[in-house]
């Protein structure tokens, strides 16, 4: 007589050093291995949405801020985009230079996190500590130049708060300058370290179908092995001016598609921030950085859909406008919630101690999942 | 020698015997353990580019305290459906199986704890209690996460024995004695002499031995590192992983002793390394005091520099624990069987044929 | 079995490399600043606790309007026509009492918005950053320089004129009523 199992449930609970945010992970166990995950979510509901059709158009880009407070400056971005397609305002040049080297900072700090706290989860407590020390340097950066270091109010509908400060140029060269040689220590200490290749290759491995059915997109597509970037396929700002490379999941130490190709895509990424920010240096134009921002903004009745590539995919946004001067509806598609929706199909077969591995390597924010 | 100090200053036995047997505890395991915790924090910090403890103390070193003193007056918590006396034993038992490793290590010349003839296997079967004592953690706390956390902590204290004891043989068989204060004898003269440069037999078989040698060390180094549970094979005590460790139910001073084990055990296993391999508490470049003819200097040369090789591994331990990741609990189990055993076994058959002919 | 020994070694090589970068780093000198001890140096543009000027404040109530988390609350009493309120620094004459400005730093959220609309430039952001309090009521500060009698004063008097006001009125429109009702003789 075969003997009658069940499922167990475990609860990865809300209050967990690996979840990266409060995120309530329900896990159908059969011994060891997993056979169905449930994410809860709506801890960190801050009702993002509802607040903007209280607030004039201005007034919404702290509150977008706050969505996915590592990224700050791209959900600015996205948002002074979607408000200018809107209104059919053109920002002068170097509005649109200076966006994409913020941006480009920005993506290097949001890595460097995703990279640091992934190795901490694995075990290895050192280069998180290296890469914070990194990501001080593009904060203090940012300070210099908005005053904040997390949550900017910085890229404003119709150009920027304020100009860059004299110095910004000379010492984004010296960062730029300084960080190459520590991707090359974190390649050392993290990505080519045999025990982090045994830990994360062949785990998670999500395939090219999967992925595009579920609607996943940034690196967590490209380590799939499918070429796709908004910025440069659906280009928006100056993106189409600057020459870089989109780095793709080749499965070197494992299977395409798998926990370390995810993360192996961020440290690649981070190379070609670094080039896309040599580039705009060099060919920054001078002009005026609030020449083009309106007094009032009172769009036409319409709406809008525009979106950006997030550190962590593709960010959109859809404002609808009732011809007044608050916003009707706005509503953000944020990639970290498509992406924790493949959870379960991404963590069938696995064993507990894998979880933690795969859950980091998709890299989400609490913030943007729940807004 | 320390002991007929004792002895003739006292004039009984059992005095003498017990005071010998407490020095260690009191003069080195309680001020090293404090010391280790306070090298670690300091060594991790300096390895993140950081500072580590800084106020309390000049440079933190009285940081080690600050904290034994909150441990201590933090509430006892027992589990209302914990197994009490089993509860109550097990922090107790890890401690006596870190401690007694002590009484068969030769400190220098003129202090060894217990001159057994079987010093290497008593320090073998006395590191046995320790997996009785996390068994009993694990159980008694009534939290099936523990109890997981315990088994598999046990499961890997054990597995990893085999190769230790593997590698051990191997010495036994060169030097042909289990004593190790003779071992430490053995190693006299200067560092060549050393067992990891093939043992103070001068001929063909000891440049033969060298590359050997060094595997050995290697493969006891790192199952000696999976014995007291430090990363990468520290998945009993890791913080970010699902299951929690066997000692979560404990608090204050049950918890305290338990860390305090935990680094006894670190120093125990350096010293059995150093022991076999580098020469004990011989130094490698001659005596002082021999150069001053001031005999009476010898054995606290030799206690320093037993200590500093010693607190050179626990350093590298340290070294190691910063600067990998973790194991999965799979993985661990095929580094062990699949990898160290088989290697320990061809180096002891070969050993064994070289000493042989 | 090739790939056996692969690994093995490929396994100590990369562990050993990991260990030169690690021990590198314990000669690289710390990082950390040691607060409250050694303070940082801020920048020009440094975004923290607000502060207002109010010899310059003419009481426009932008900076309230810009504020996406109302946490300014500004009450403003008109001046009785002969009276002197002064100038503000850029040569304005200022038209309003301010009775009451307070900034709740609790709600701020340092987004620096009421900044911008101001039309002399009397609040900005200075880089103070050590303010907490232990009672939360204790963070609504109150920028008004006059005292609360001074205050009372205002409104009082502005109500009186208003009151006066509202009489003359009253008996403006009594008087023409009045005026008919003179019996004919």
């Amino acid at each position: 007589m075969a003997l009658k199992t069940e499922e167990m449930i475990l609860n990865m609970g809300p209050q967990h050093p690996s979840t990266h945010g409060v995120l309530r992970l329900e896990l159908e166990l059969e011994g060891e291995i997993i056979v169905g995950a449930k994410p809860h979510i709506g801890y960190l509901h801050r009702c993002f949405e509802k607040h903007c059709e209280a607030m004039s158009y201005p007034q919404v880009t702290p509150y977008t801020d706050r969505m996915d407070y590592l990224a700050s400056m791209y959900n600015e971005f996205g948002y002074a985009l979607a408000v200018e397609k809107l209104l059919g305002i053109q920002v002068p040049e170097r509005v649109e230079y200076i966006r994409v080297i913020m941006g480009e900072f920005q993506r290097i700090a949001s890595h460097l996190v995703a990279i640091g706290t992934y190795g901490l989860d694995i075990g290895a407590m050192t280069p998180f500590l290296y890469c914070f020390r990194d990501r001080e340097k593009i904060l203090s950066l940012f300070e210099q130049t908005c005053g904040a270091r997390l949550l900017y109010n910085y890229i404003w509908v119709g150009g920027l708060s304020h100009d860059l400060h004299p110095d910004f140029l000379i010492q984004a060269r010296d960062f730029i300058k300084y960080f190459r040689p520590k991707i090359k220590e974190l390649n050392d200490l993290l990505t080519n370290n045999k025990i982090f290749i045994d830990r994360t290759a062949n785990v998670g491995i999500l395939p090219l179908d999967l992925a595009i059915n579920y609607g996943i997109s940034g690196p967590n597509l490209r380590a799939s092995g499918f070429k796709w970037d908004i910025r440069k396929d659906d280009a928006y700002s100056v993106y189409n001016k600057f020459d870089f490379d989109i780095p793709v999941g080749k499965g070197t130490m494992g299977t395409v598609g798998d926990c370390w190709d995810r993360y192996y895509i961020r440290i690649l990424e981070m190379e070609e921030s670094l080039k896309i920010i040599e580039q705009a240096i060099e060919q920054i134009p001078e002009g005026d950085v609030t020449s083009a921002i309106p007094k009032r903004i009172k769009p036409a009745v319409g709406q809008v859909y525009s979106r950006v590539e997030n550190p962590r995919g593709e960010l959109g946004y859809f404002i609808i406008s009732d011809g007044s001067v608050n916003p009707f509806r706005v509503k953000v598609k944020g990639p970290s919630f498509v992406h924790l929706g493949i959870m379960n199909e991404l963590l069938k077969g696995y064993m507990i101690a894998d979880v933690i591995a795969i859950l980091g390597s998709i890299d989400i924010v609490l913030g943007e999942v729940d807004r | 020698m320390i002991y007929d100090f004792f002895f003739k200053i006292t004039g009984s036995n059992i005095i003498a015997s017990i005071i010998q047997s407490l020095l260690p505890l009191f003069i080195f395991i309680l001020p090293f353990a404090l010391f280790a915790v306070w090298l670690e924090r300091k060594v991790s910090a300096h390895m993140q580019d950081r500072l580590g403890p800084m106020r309390v103390g000049k440079h933190g070193w009285l940081q080690t305290i600050a904290d034994i003193l909150k441990l201590v007056q933090k509430e006892d918590i027992v589990p209302n459906e914990a197994d009490k006396p089993l509860f109550n034993i097990a922090p107790v038992l890890v401690f006596v199986g870190s401690y007694a490793v002590f009484a068969a290590i030769p400190f220098s010349g003129a202090f060894i704890g217990s001159n057994i003839d079987l010093g290497i296997i008593f320090i073998i079967a006395a590191s046995g209690f320790v997996v009785a004592g996390i068994l009993m953690a694990g159980w008694a706390s009534n939290n099936k996460y523990s109890l997981l956390g315990a088994m598999r902590s046990a499961a890997q204290i054990i597995s990893y024995e085999i190769p230790t004891v593997l590698v051990v043989l191997t010495i036994i068989m060169i030097t042909g004695t289990t004593n190790l204060f003779t071992l430490s004898e053995m190693q006299t003269g200067h560092f060549w002499n050393w067992m990891i440069f093939g043992g103070p037999n001068f001929g063909v078989a000891k440049f033969i031995f060298i590359p050997f040698m060094i595997m050995n060390f290697i493969i006891i180094y790192i199952s000696t590192l999976a014995e007291v549970n430090r990363t990468p094979f520290d998945i009993p005590e890791a913080e970010s992983e699902l299951v929690s460790g066997y000692h979560t139910e404990y608090s204050g001073m049950k918890f305290a002793m338990f860390f305090l084990a935990e680094y006894a055990n670190m120093f125990a296993v350096s010293a059995i390394v150093t022991a076999l391999f580098f020469g004990g508490y011989q130094s490698p470049v001659g005596y002082l005091g021999n150069l001053f003819g001031a005999h009476w200097l010898i054995p606290i040369e030799q206690f320093f520099w037993f200590t500093a090789k010693g607190i050179f591994f626990v350093f590298v331990q340290m070294w190691l624990r910063w600067t990998l990741p973790r194991l999965r609990v799979d993985q661990l189990m095929t580094v062990c069987w699949k990898y160290l055993i088989p290697i320990a076994f061809v180096n002891l058959i070969i050993i064994g044929l070289i000493t042989v002919l | 079995m090739k790939e056996y020994f692969k690994n093995a070694w490929s396994a100590l090589f990369t562990i050993f490399i990991g260990m030169k970068v690690t021990f590198k780093h314990l000669f690289v000198p710390a990082v950390t600043i040691q607060y409250p001890d050694v303070k940082l140096q801020l920048p020009e543009r440094e975004r923290n606790r607000l502060y207002v000027n109010m010899d310059d404040c003419i009481g426009c109530d932008q900076c309230a309007r810009a504020c996406p988390v109302d946490c300014i609350s500004i009450e403003t009493v008109k001046g009785l026509p002969g009276e002197d309120l002064g100038k503000t620094s850029n040569g304005k004459r200022k038209a309003l009492w301010v009775t009451k400005f307070d900034i709740d730093f609790a709600k701020c959220c340092y987004c620096q918005l009421c900044v911008f609309p101001c039309p002399t430039e009397c609040i900005y952001m200075t880089d103070v950053y050590e303010f907490s309090e232990f009672e939360r009521s204790n963070l609504i500060y109150d920028f008004v320089t006059l005292t609360p009698q001074e205050r009372e004063e205002k409104k009082e008097n502005y109500a009186k004129l208003e009151a006066e006001k509202a009489a003359a009125k009253a008996a403006a429109v009594n008087k023409p009523i009045e005026k008919q009702e003179t019996p004919k003789p």
